[in-house]
């Protein structure tokens, strides 16, 4: 069963990539100050100070100000200050430090790099309480880059998506092999959905009508709808790697 | 055998290049922007592009092992576009991110005056950003082009030992070498270098500071021009040494100036059937294995 809260031990998702820092805490469920301490005892000692000098300007000069704020340049240079392991998380720090509105998250998202477009996503929950920053979470799903899509099904968008663009989500992971266990809330939403059982059974029927395989994701999530089990053939080789 | 192409047009290629590239040795790349052969007539179309070569197609490139990083300029050839010129003013913004290992694709084309305004703000640009640049030379008039380059280059607040010039040939590389700055060479199918010129140079000149690409993009040209390259050294007597030096350490030399090379890569493995890029080919073989890439 899926615990999408508590994806401790869950430390990589089918993109390969760890889905999080570290122990498998992810920057869009981890409070803040955890996230801090968690990176505190990561970060080599050059890192650190960089990014303790970052969050201070953060504090020193949140919002926005000047043709760039120098949060926003922060946010930038992460990746390479923080490495690749730590940069959502950094990210994720300076934009709550800077409270970043949706607004400035906006802006930032747009003007981003793949890897910090992420990271936005990412901060939403924390920094968004309605439903103003969806179309950040609706153009991520628009793009075929799994580890946006993945960070676009966090806990904002469990929260704001209507049932037809979260059902067409759903199905957009089982189609490009973005792990369902990185879904937020996913046994919630799923429960009782007739109509993504529905979409779900039409997609596994075309799956064995082409002579493949059904995705193992599939029929766990199949379940969780309360439908009943496809006639398929059962739990399959990690996705795309049939033939 | 490992293989760095320091200058190449992947968002023109297929992923089939990708595969090719992969198993020729191509371990990493570099994808200067550049026009695109249609001209562009807004800054947006400008912007779309930047975002994609710091977002989709290092997505793209890392699905098959390779590394990808960028280099962001107005290229030459339209520069002197007044429709495209505010972009100068954008860059800024761009040139901070991770992924940008240089300004470039700059230089001459023409050589008229909105070309040498352009080429000497991206050259404080360059040095305001800690970002090395690569130059291209002018097909036309190359010679000329050249010496007015390097007169630029020794105005600006670049030193000259962080910038690549490229497409060099047998008329220009004594007098970029003399200058200091590294020596890009681009392998063509007809025009530009072919891999016996490429051999005879590194011969008269050696290997110092000698960087091979294949500038591969949506016109006549092959990506695996570098592998190509690689095996006539061999065959000609240039040791593994030699080769490892050309096509994998200079270029990690060159655009590691920047600080912000990343040489690890993490293959997404992401497997996409109806609506993305692998569009449903089985793949049997495991994910690329990409520790000759993690080790310089």
């Amino acid at each position: 069963m899926t615990h999408p809260h508590a994806p401790a031990g869950q430390d990589a998702d089918t993109t390969g990539r760890p889905a999080a820092p570290g122990d498998g805490t992810t920057p869009a469920v981890t409070p803040p100050a955890d996230l801090r301490r968690h990176l505190a005892a990561r970060l080599d000692g050059a890192a650190r100070a960089w990014l303790d000098q970052a969050l201070d300007e953060a504090t020193a000069h949140p919002g926005t100000h000047g043709p760039i704020s120098v949060w926003e340049l922060r946010l930038a240079e992460a990746g390479r200050r923080c490495g690749p392991d730590h940069a959502d998380a950094a990210r994720v720090l300076i934009l709550h430090t800077a409270h970043a509105d949706a607004e400035a998250l906006t802006r930032v998202y747009h003007q981003g790099t793949a890897d910090e477009r992420r990271a936005v996503l990412h901060a939403l929950p924390h920094l968004v309480p309605g439903p103003e920053a969806l179309p950040l979470v609706e153009d991520a799903l628009r793009t075929n880059d799994t580890r946006l899509v993945a960070a676009a099904l966090g806990p904002y968008g469990a929260r704001h998506l209507d049932a037809h663009a979260w059902r067409h989500a759903v199905l957009k992971c089982l189609f490009t092999g973005v792990a369902l266990d990185l879904v937020a809330d996913l046994d919630r939403r799923a429960r009782g959905d007739a109509e993504l059982a529905r979409m779900l059974a039409d997609y596994a029927a075309e799956r064995t009508a082409a002579g493949r395989t059904v995705p193992e994701d599939l029929h766990r999530v199949l379940a969780l709808t309360g439908s009943a089990p496809t006639q398929g053939d059962g739990p399959d080789a990690p996705h795309g790697k049939e033939s | 055998m490992r293989i760095f192409d320091p200058h190449i047009h992947m968002t023109s290629r297929t992923t089939d290049d990708y595969e090719a590239m992969y198993a020729a040795g191509v371990r990493a790349v570099v994808e200067p922007s550049f026009w695109l052969g249609q001209p562009r007539t807004s800054p947006a179309s400008f912007f779309d592009y930047f975002d994609s070569l710091l977002g989709w197609e290092p997505f793209r490139a890392a699905q098959y092992g390779i590394a990808h990083h960028c280099t962001l300029a107005l290229n030459p050839k339209e520069a002197g576009d007044p429709r495209c010129t505010p972009v100068l003013d954008a860059l800024p913004r761009y040139l901070v991110k991770d992924n940008v290992v240089a300004v470039g694709e700059i230089g001459y084309d023409s050589m008229t005056p909105a070309e040498d305004t352009a080429l000497a703000a991206q050259l404080q640009m360059a040095a305001d950003h800690g970002l090395p640049a690569l130059v291209h030379t002018p097909h036309r008039d190359k010679l000329a082009g050249l010496r007015r380059t390097l007169d630029v280059v020794r105005e600006s607040a670049l030193p000259v030992e962080r910038v690549l010039i490229d497409h060099l040939n047998e008329t220009t590389v004594k007098e970029a070498k003399d200058s200091g700055a590294w020596l890009g060479f681009s392998v063509y199918p007809d025009t530009k270098m072919d891999e016996e010129r490429m051999v005879a140079i590194l011969r008269a000149y050696g290997p110092e500071q000698v960087l091979v690409n294949s500038a591969a993009d949506w016109g006549r040209s092959d990506p695996l021009k570098t592998r190509k390259v690689a095996d006539l050294m061999l065959a000609e007597g240039f040791t593994e040494d030699d080769v490892d030096r050309v096509l994998w350490r200079n270029p990690v030399a060159f655009y590691g100036l920047s600080g912000r090379l990343s040489l690890d890569v993490t293959a997404t493995e992401a497997t996409h059937e109806g609506n993305s890029i692998l569009r449903g080919q089985p793949r049997d073989e495991p994910a690329p294995d990409t520790a000759d890439a993690t080790g310089a």
